[in-house]
């Protein structure tokens, strides 16, 4: 009984969560606002399916463990999507965005074309980014 | 009690995956389209996880676990040739 409920739970957060997350994505005004609805709130909605359906499976007997491998897999993935995107934007909307500086010579990486060899440089101790 | 809560998350992850389905014909930009697609692919995985526990199967299993392998390769794919006009530089 206890675990039918915590199942059922964890089904309906779950639906709430993708469902926010989705609509998040036509809600939200641009793009940069708009990643944080489905990496973060779909994520987590497919995670609380993946999680009840671990728990269907012991109520039936048996252990799966397949699911876990999809929930890690996708928690590491969306990040990566994520940030790919938004490298993607920002190189699309390359004037109108205003980027603080980089500190060194070289441009932000995204949009650093060139092909010269990268020198490791590393911050003075003290600057911001590095405080000791 | 589960049933209903497994066709309320169905109803839910169907009404999401519509709502990504219309935000990649109608966006503003192509990497909307990619996270519209990519939203959508973890939809369709939520939604084929719930139909396997549904119909009792390990089948549907690892076709999620394979429509996650390739909806991130295909997303990150879109994404690495929008910013460079190449995928493997």
């Amino acid at each position: 009984m206890i675990a039918e409920f915590i199942i059922s739970a964890l089904l309906v957060i779950a639906g709430i969560f993708a469902l926010v997350g989705s609509y998040g994505l036509l809600k939200l005004p641009d793009l940069m606002t708009r990643l944080h609805a489905p990496t973060k709130a779909s994520t987590l909605g497919v995670g609380g399916v993946l999680l009840a359906s671990m728990g269907m499976a012991i109520m039936k007997g048996g252990v799966s463990w397949h699911e876990l491998l999809i929930t890690l897999f996708l928690f590491l993935t969306a990040p990566i999507t994520c940030n790919f995107i938004a490298k993607a934007w920002l190189a699309r909307n390359r004037g109108e965005t205003v980027l603080p500086a980089t500190g060194t010579a070289r441009d932000w990486a995204t949009l650093d074309m060139s092909e010269a060899p990268m020198e490791p440089r590393l911050t003075e101790p003290g600057q911001p980014g590095r405080p000791s | 009690m589960i049933d209903m809560a497994l066709t309320f998350a169905f109803a839910c992850f169907g009404l999401g995956f519509a709502m990504c389905l219309w935000r990649t014909i109608f966006a503003p930009s192509v990497p909307d389209r990619i996270l519209a697609l990519d939203t959508m692919v973890v939809n369709v995985i939520a939604l084929i996880v719930l139909y396997g526990a549904v119909t009792d199967s390990g089948l549907y299993f690892e076709a999620a676990l394979l429509f996650a392998m390739t909806g991130f390769v295909s997303s990150v794919a879109y994404a690495k040739f929008i910013l460079r006009g190449d995928i493997i530089e």
